[in-house]
């Protein structure tokens, strides 16, 4: 990147001071990966992942639009190689609150957001941290498959790697197949590289859409209620879909549906708005245990159903 | 019961006045279509397309420079008012939310209304007056000053309508959103903002009193952009207030001639229209 683009990718230009800060977040990404590497080998001594072992950090979150608070004072890790997933009623933030992990919830007129989201060591609502850069170690997948219409199904693989360099990206068909392979999408669409994203199926499409999140190699996927415009059976591929993936990734989950969460999560956070409608975390931990033997009366309402 | 019969006629009355309303609209258009074709065909042949004009009483000839002048001058235009007019219309749709995009609309949409000779002299003095002569040049400028509103508006418009969906898809790879702007929102526009570009030129092509004192028009053949050029709605304007027979007949000819530009202009127009659609 040449240094007039990287200001012009950094939205705005200011400090002076930004160049350095912007090495030191690769840096700390570099030594995030390290760790994830460190923590697998925990995870696979069967240990409880140690606090400082996550891979994003929220602490006291508060976001929302104008002066309405959507999510507030939520504290929670993101443990590497687990799904997590954001459970709970409509209203109580949980699209907001993931959509503030990669600092998309800025994208919406008039939004703001406090506190602090940590990833590998890095703030990434301190000053000077462009958002920009944020997105291309978190990325995400949105409720309704969203793949570019203009675009074949090649190019919307293509297209995060592309769009963000000049000139040839080296090894593009490689890159591109390893991500649909990755999306369980290869097989169907091998033969249809050149054809348009469009005439997928509602499940092809979605996968195709994490096909292309994947082709910029993130470390954290957001998936926001993925497969709440498919039905069952393409539900189960995303479900299977996201098993495979949390080998290698790290993802976060937000889900309107209990049984998912229930089914496809390692960790569950819950959310619910109080009386002033802002959402704040009720209850979080494994799984099982959450859904089992929930220690918040509140939290037991919701997952027998006698709310929301 | 009656009060439904009543109702069932009122319904019939009224429909039919809108319906007559339509078919009086589209006649107007048929009426001036087969007018200009009943009197211009006996004018037109081969010669017309491809001739210089003859001077009066010399028989034959055509305004073939004036064909070549009018898509050089509406070049021009294009030259000036469509990378100025996506450019603002960018501007409105990615970024316009503040006081002086507000400001920009609300100019755009006075100066889509202002008279379009009151353009013509605008040019006239800006290029005409200083260069001290006229040339296609500011006629092209003229022109594209026309365009530029509709080219700024429709750009806006088309761009506005890319789903949120798309430009969070892109942001969410991790794209600036200059790329996000070119290369996702931009593409899906696309069809949109060249209709408007293609209606905007058929506006334009036919406007005659812009170029009286710009273009100014020429018998022969120009293709420098700094010296006089002779243009279709210029000529047909002087052949039609000739004493002459022969240019009044051309007149009408001309008048084919730039007519059926215009419509070939609304029809590639409606062609990438229905490609959006697709």
């Amino acid at each position: 990147m040449t240094t007039w683009e990287r200001k012009l990718s950094a939205g705005s230009v200011s400090a002076p001071a930004r160049p350095a800060s912007r090495t030191a977040t690769r840096k700390e990404l570099t030594g995030h990966q390290q760790q994830i590497l460190a923590t697998e080998v925990v995870a696979e001594e069967g240990a409880v992942a140690r606090a400082g072992d996550y891979a994003m950090r929220v602490e006291q979150l508060a976001a929302g639009f104008g002066g309405f608070a959507a999510v507030d004072d939520v504290t929670l890790d993101i443990m590497p190689r687990t799904i997590t997933a954001i459970i709970g009623p409509s209203g109580s933030g949980k699209s907001t609150f993931l959509r503030c992990l990669n600092r998309m919830h800025e994208e919406v007129r008039g939004s703001w957001a406090r506190g602090t989201v940590l990833l590998g060591g890095q703030n990434i609502y301190a000053p000077g941290v462009d958002p920009v850069e944020v997105r291309r170690h978190v990325g995400m997948v949105f409720q309704k498959p969203n793949p570019f219409p203009t675009m074949s199904i090649y190019e919307n693989v293509a297209a995060g790697l592309r769009l963000n360099q000049w000139g040839r990206v080296p090894d593009l068909d490689a890159k591109v197949q390893h991500a649909l392979e990755l999306a369980a999408l290869w097989d169907e669409v091998k033969d249809k590289l050149f054809q348009s994203g469009a005439a997928l199926s509602g499940g092809q499409q979605q996968r195709l859409c994490i096909a292309r999140a994947l082709a910029v190699e993130p470390e954290i996927l957001l998936m926001d209620e993925p497969a709440s415009a498919l039905d069952p059976v393409a539900t189960l591929r995303i479900e299977e879909l996201m098993r495979e993936l949390v080998k290698n990734y790290t993802i976060v989950i937000v889900t309107h549906n209990m049984q998912q969460a229930a089914r496809v999560s390692d960790r569950t956070a819950f959310l619910m708005m109080g009386d002033d409608r802002a959402g704040r975390l009720i209850e979080q931990g494994p799984t099982d245990e959450l859904f089992t033997n929930p220690r918040d009366k509140r939290t037991e309402d919701y997952i027998t159903g006698r709310f929301g | 019961m009656n009060k439904l019969v009543w109702r069932k006629i009122v319904n019939r009355v009224m429909v039919f006045l809108t319906a007559f309303s339509a078919a009086l609209g589209v006649a107007a258009l048929l009426a001036v279509l087969t007018f200009v074709v009943k009197n211009g065909i006996a004018a037109l042949n081969v010669d017309m397309l491809t001739r210089l004009p003859t001077p009066v009483g010399v028989p034959g000839g055509g305004v073939a420079n004036a064909i070549v002048g009018s898509l050089i001058v509406i070049g021009l235009a294009s030259l000036f008012a469509v990378p100025v007019g996506l450019g603002a219309g960018m501007y409105l749709s990615e970024f316009g939310n503040n006081r002086f995009a507000d400001v920009v609309r609300y100019l755009a949409d006075v100066l889509s209304g202002v008279p379009s000779i009151v353009i013509g002299i605008f040019a006239y003095n800006l290029i005409v007056a200083r260069q001290g002569h006229f040339s296609a040049l500011s006629g092209g400028v003229a022109l594209g000053v026309m365009m530029l509103p509709s080219i700024v508006r429709t750009t806006e418009e088309m761009m506005r309508m890319v789903p949120a969906s798309q430009r969070e898809a892109s942001l969410a790879l991790g794209l600036p959103r200059w790329r996000t702007i070119l290369s996702v929102v931009l593409p899906s526009a696309r069809s949109g903002v060249t209709t408007g570009i293609l209606l905007a030129v058929a506006r334009v092509a036919g406007e005659t009193a812009p170029l009286l004192f710009t273009a100014f028009g020429n018998p022969y053949w120009s293709f420098d952009i700094n010296q006089p050029i002779a243009t279709l709605p210029h000529t047909l304007f002087t052949y039609a207030i000739s004493p002459y027979a022969d240019w009044q007949s051309k007149a009408w000819g001309t008048a084919i001639i730039l007519t059926s530009m215009m419509l070939l202009a609304s029809v590639l127009a409606r062609r990438s229209r229905r490609h959006v659609a697709a």
